[in-house]
């Protein structure tokens, strides 16, 4: 059995596999070079892994493609894997995010999408159509850009109920669906928007990243433009759980996938002051569903940090124990494999990294 | 028959061509179109799903920068030279 961690970063996807335990990586890449790999995925649903990339050349467009031999070499269609319809009139920008869907559905596959919008692919993620009730949902002419654009950066199937989805996107913040995507309500009430004269809009949160509990599939975690919230009802209603952490700002958040309650983030100081926060390379932990929080650091630069790590620069491997592993904006990327207590550097002085998936194959 | 010339990072999705035949003329717009019959990721290379020209790509009809002189409107006759070319764009 191996790991793999894939690393998209700003100039190319890089893919490390480890065969001794996460212990010793080998790293190949830059796959797809000098394009933004904003979006990966490992669908371990399928009977070989399925590796799916969503990058976006600067000249030359956005587009998906897939390996099924752990990415010795890609697949990627004649025809654009993701497009808007003619009636609407837009043009994908970027793939923001690919996520496989439950294991009811092995062939499904969501894609989030800026501009915002979600796509359904039932063919594994080779081709996929506009899911229409969002996009033509009475909210999307009030949904604004955030500074890295509008998105749907975050699709999390219901682990149990192929009916419930939720997204979110920044900004317009969280909506759930309950019958499989044909209707979409927002999911915000507790959730601060200080940016807006109502700071308790209905929608219009400004939501970084949301991530599911492993143990109860109807807790949620989320990381908020300041705020750090927690739902117990499947995203109707959250509370703040930002005590114990140094700051209420960041951009990650992910749950372990095996453990329930426990939860990792990387706080930056704040809005306007976007550095860790102490200046120092800590990941902090709970391990009581955001109850308390503790720093990580042992194994990671000490002395002064001031690189960012992004929304989907984080990620949790499916290992016992489990692996943690984020990358910077400076091009580093760390390993824990045990849970955060300790890490190791996966490799340094890559490009930009925008994102990390990381998976047993 | 127009003749369409292709940047190396293209080259790809044309076989390894630097240059194709296209069997089309009348305007940019039904050349492109053409071209995409037989090379469609070609194609979605050079314009987005809505049929624009993407923005940092820039093509020549016998050396004119279509920008200026009418886009995908602009003439092209049988013979000529269409010239495909990345912007100077990107970090």
């Amino acid at each position: 059995m191996a790991t793999l961690l894939a690393i998209g970063t700003a100039k190319g996807l890089f893919l490390a596999t480890s065969t001794d335990d996460r212990r010793s990586w080998e790293i190949t890449g830059p796959h797809f070079p000098m394009t933004g790999v904003y979006a990966v995925a490992v669908d371990t649903r399928r009977p070989t892994p399925r590796l799916l990339a969503g990058m976006t050349s600067s000249h030359f467009g956005p587009s998906v493609a897939t390996s099924d031999d752990l990415g010795a070499s890609w697949d990627e269609p004649d025809e654009a894997p993701v497009a808007f319809p003619a009636d609407t009139g837009v043009s994908l920008g970027r793939v923001w995010q690919l996520m496989p869907a439950g294991p009811d559905e092995p062939d499904v596959v969501w894609a989030g999408t800026e501009p915002s919008a979600l796509f359904r692919s039932t063919d594994g993620g080779r081709s996929f159509e506009l899911v229409r009730s969002l996009w033509d949902h009475p909210h999307r002419p009030q949904w604004e850009a955030g500074f890295g654009g509008q998105a749907v950066h975050t699709v999390l199937p219901h682990p149990r109920d192929p009916a419930r989805l939720l997204v979110a996107m920044s900004t317009g913040g969280v909506y759930r669906s309950e019958d499989a995507g044909a209707s979409w309500a927002p999911g915000n009430t507790g959730i601060r928007a200080y940016f807006m004269p109502d700071e308790w809009p209905e929608f219009g949160q400004c939501v970084h990243k949301v991530a599911r509990d492993a143990g109860n599939p109807e807790r949620l975690y989320a990381q908020n433009h300041h705020g750090v919230y927690r739902s117990d009802d499947d995203g109707r209603t959250w509370s703040s759980i930002a005590d114990g952490l140094p700051s209420d700002f960041g951009f990650p958040m992910v749950a372990h996938p095996g453990r329930g309650d426990m939860v990792w983030t990387f706080p930056l100081v704040a809005d306007g002051e976007r550095f860790p926060t102490d200046h120092r390379c800590r990941v902090f932990r709970s391990a009581d569903a955001g109850g308390k929080w503790e720093p990580l650091s042992v194994g990671l630069p000490e002395g002064p940090f001031y690189p960012a790590v992004l929304r989907d620069a984080m990620c949790a491997d499916d290992s016992t124990p489990g692996g943690v592993y984020f990358g910077t904006r400076s091009g580093s990327v760390f390993a824990s494999r045990d849970e955060g207590d300790s890490w190791s550097t996966v490799a340094a002085h890559l490009p930009d990294v925008l994102c990390v998936r990381a998976a047993e194959v | 028959m127009v003749t369409v010339l292709l940047p190396g990072p293209l080259r790809g999705e044309a076989g390894g061509a630097s240059r194709l035949n296209v069997a089309a003329a009348g305007t940019l717009r039904a050349v492109l179109d053409e071209m995409a019959v037989a090379h469609p990721r070609l194609a979605r290379r050079i314009r987005d799903e809505r049929g624009e020209l993407r923005r940092y790509v820039n093509v020549f009809v016998d050396g004119e920068d279509c920008r200026h002189s009418g886009g995908l409107a602009t003439p092209v006759e049988d013979g000529a030279e269409v010239q495909v070319l990345p912007s100077v764009a990107g970090g």
